[in-house]
């Protein structure tokens, strides 16, 4: 017997064995990129699963897997979960997108969610934060507040995911601060707390004094507070323990309610694949506190500016904007379509350096 | 009074019997450890060592144990040999991800081409690979007497930065939307590694199985294997036996740098499938491990692999079922090494209790 049907069919076993005792109880489950307790991007997805429980009770079950690495290990990580009699399968980083599409062939039956990929199948979703829209908000402040005009920037991996921040960032530096400069240090991790501290240090000796990052420990926001004068930016989680000063300010993902209404799809039976992208508006991406460290100006600007996103009346990519090569991208007033924005792959023009290749 | 008295000889028994007493010790304070976690510890430890093999789904797991171990054991035997000799290859892990690139680079020239060539050229391009890697601590120790542990050591890292940038460049997947990592060689028909998925074979574990008895023959019955544990055992004795360590060197560092390149070449063919960023995820280091618990015999190194495997698989268990914490299973896996490095105080000394001497 094949595997795929020897799979299934322990799958179809166990449905029926445990279908009697447990037929309300929808499992979830959630392969998670860092250890629950990175205080960053998995600490949030973890904070969403809490909520489901809290939401459904006893008519649920989560379980979770932590610090899994994007590969092989995934697969059998993913694999264990859905033999375990999960429903629902949320595999929360990019890397997982070919293991979630591999295992999901061999349970037609288990839903499955990948955060910010891009493959899908009949039962394979697709979901992730305009984490942009939020990047444009720390762009302003971040603009408004250098004093050296020299920003750094810790990258995590060149994906269109991290360029569509740091674009957007720039582009609202650069309007809040037409002197601004941008220096990147590429991590090439999510979640390595010396590392990215060794990064934070490298862009305040260049003289930044506001780090953006995109990876997913509190490392720099320490770093920054142990050089001082450097303010710094919550990342996917609030950091609020780093406020007011280095932390200014943060984009928090809100997973909660999508996770929310995915489990009760999959408990009506409604359940459909799908790619959701949400952003401000939808409280899928939020802005934590401005810190009284930032002046009361330049936070009524940026709430001005995150309820201009939030309404759609302002698209953080909104012409005129040339790309680096100082090509025309979008001409005055056009707007960046979703399918430019899901694969982007260049810096806009002022940004300095390559994207690595 | 406790009083350690150095053995004229490492005893025999002892070294047979701490990698057991070194698995039991590890039992009981990692037992001891998910028990402080809150966790019932005979239920995790059940759950690792048990559950893999003969819970409800080892139809899954077993073969999963063939995947996990057969890089672990390929390249600890190629690491076993230059340790006997007192020959320190520390970057197993850059060899692997140098076999990986290379073979991963020649099956990707040919693709689409649908031949029985492509395979055979991958794994020649996978062991060069490592091989080459290797040869560099090796070269500069041999010319300049560099320190072959740090050498090898930090070419990890160039290793590293140059898989990130095969995975965002040159061997990207032009198919892939501008996102990194090469094409899926699963997809490959003819340069994938698996022999059969379904019961977890693929050519990484028969070759890891070759490996270990051709690393049995060579160090019982071949001239160059009886080299080998001369010069570790009793390196003046070497010398005037007429053994070059020269050419000892460059044997010892290529072999584990082939081996570890294969390794990688199998892997990233097979289960891991493509050239990512994050392709590798320790084997070369763990293999380290793997080699000692295996008291650098290729049998010991073949249990010693299988059993590094079940702690792998079964921690995973552990933390998907019991909700054990992933660090708790790593501080788990280091143990054994902490206990078997410990314990092997015993192979060398002896304990006696001696009579406190009257002032």
């Amino acid at each position: 017997m094949k595997l795929t049907s020897l799979l299934a069919s322990a799958a179809m076993v166990l449905g029926l064995a445990t279908g009697a005792i447990a037929q309300d109880k929808t499992k979830v489950g959630f392969i998670y990129v860092g250890p629950v307790g990175d205080g960053g991007w998995t600490y949030e997805h973890d904070k969403g699963r809490q909520a489901v429980e809290a939401e459904f009770g006893d008519k649920v079950e989560t379980v979770y897997q932590e610090s899994v690495p994007e590969g092989a290990d995934a697969e059998r990580a993913i694999t264990q979960m859905a033999l375990n009699g999960a429903d629902l399968i949320f595999t929360t980083s990019f890397g997982y997108m070919d293991p979630t599409i591999n295992v999901a062939k061999k349970f037609p039956n288990v839903k499955f969610e990948h955060a910010t990929g891009y493959k899908t199948a009949d039962n394979v979703a697709v979901y992730s934060a305009r984490f942009y829209e939020g990047r444009a908000i720390q762009g302003h402040i971040a603009g408004k507040m250098t004093k050296s005009n020299i920003i750094g920037y810790i990258g995590s991996y060149p994906i269109p995911e991290v360029i569509r921040g740091m674009n957007s960032a720039f582009i609202h530096a650069r309007k809040a601060n037409p002197d601004v400069q941008f220096k990147i240090v590429w991590a090439y991790t999510w979640f390595d707390p010396a590392k990215e501290a060794d990064a934070a240090k490298v862009l305040i000796e260049q003289g930044a004094d506001v780090i953006l990052q995109h990876t997913d420990s509190t490392a720099p926001q320490a770093a920054a507070k142990a050089a001082g004068n450097v303010i710094t930016f919550g990342q996917a989680s609030d950091m609020s323990e780093y406020a007011p000063l280095p932390r200014v300010s943060s984009i928090i993902d809100n997973w909660a309610p999508y996770y929310i209404e995915r489990t009760q799809a999959v408990m009506d039976g409604t359940w459909a694949s799908s790619n959701r992208w949400d952003g401000i508006d939808k409280g899928m991406v939020g802005i934590g506190e401005i810190s009284d460290a930032v002046p009361a100006e330049v936070k009524a600007e940026a709430l001005a500016l995150k309820d201009a996103i939030a309404s759609g009346e302002y698209h953080p990519f909104t012409g005129p904007l040339n790309k680096q090569d100082g090509s025309v991208w979008l001409a005055e007033g056009e707007v960046a379509d979703d399918g430019t924005l899901a694969g982007l792959n260049f810096y806009v023009e002022g940004i300095e350096g390559d994207i690595p290749n | 009074m406790i009083v350690l008295e150095k053995r004229p000889q490492p005893s025999r028994m002892w070294t047979l019997l701490t990698p057991v007493l070194a698995v039991l010790s590890t039992m009981v304070f990692g037992g001891l450890l998910f028990a402080l976690l809150g966790k019932n510890p005979v239920e995790a430890i059940r759950t690792i060592f048990y559950e893999p093999l003969f819970g409800e789904f080892a139809f899954y797991y077993r073969p999963q144990l063939l995947v996990k171990g057969a890089p672990l054991v390929l390249i600890a035997i190629g690491l076993s040999l230059g340790f006997k000799a007192g020959i320190w290859n520390i970057g197993a892990e850059g060899q692997y991800i140098m076999g990986a690139i290379v073979g991963a680079g020649v099956g990707l020239a040919f693709y689409p081409l649908d031949s029985i060539i492509v395979f055979p050229l991958m794994v020649i391009g996978g062991a060069f690979g490592g091989w080459a890697w290797a040869m560099v601590p090796a070269l500069l120790k041999v010319r300049f007497g560099t320190n072959e542990i740090l050498v090898s050591l930090m070419l990890v890292y160039v290793a590293e930065q140059l898989l990130a940038s095969m995975s965002l460049g040159l061997l990207k997947n032009p198919e892939g939307f501008g996102f990194p990592g090469s094409r899926n060689l699963t997809e490959y028909a003819s340069a994938t590694s698996w022999i059969n998925q379904d019961v977890g074979m693929h050519w990484g574990v028969v070759f890891a199985f070759i490996a270990v008895i051709f690393a049995y023959v060579l160090l019982n019955r071949h001239m160059l294997g009886f080299h080998i544990r001369l010069t570790g055992e009793a390196p003046r004795a070497a010398r005037f036996a007429g053994v070059r360590p020269t050419r000892l060197i460059l044997f010892c560092l290529g072999t584990s740098g082939a081996l570890a390149g294969l390794a990688g070449l199998f892997e990233v063919s097979g289960p891991g499938g493509q050239i990512t960023i994050d392709f590798n995820i320790g084997y070369g280091f763990t293999a380290i491990i793997v080699a000692f618990l295996g008291r650098l015999h290729p049998l010991g190194i073949l249990l010693a692999g299988g059993l590094m495997a079940l702690t792998y698989i079964g921690g995973e268990i552990a933390q998907s079922q019991l909700g054990l914490p992933a660090a708790a299973i790593q501080v788990f896996q280091g143990m054994l090494l902490f206990f078997l490095l410990a314990l092997d105080l015993l192979t060398n000394y002896r304990v006696r209790l001696r009579a406190r001497e009257v002032a």
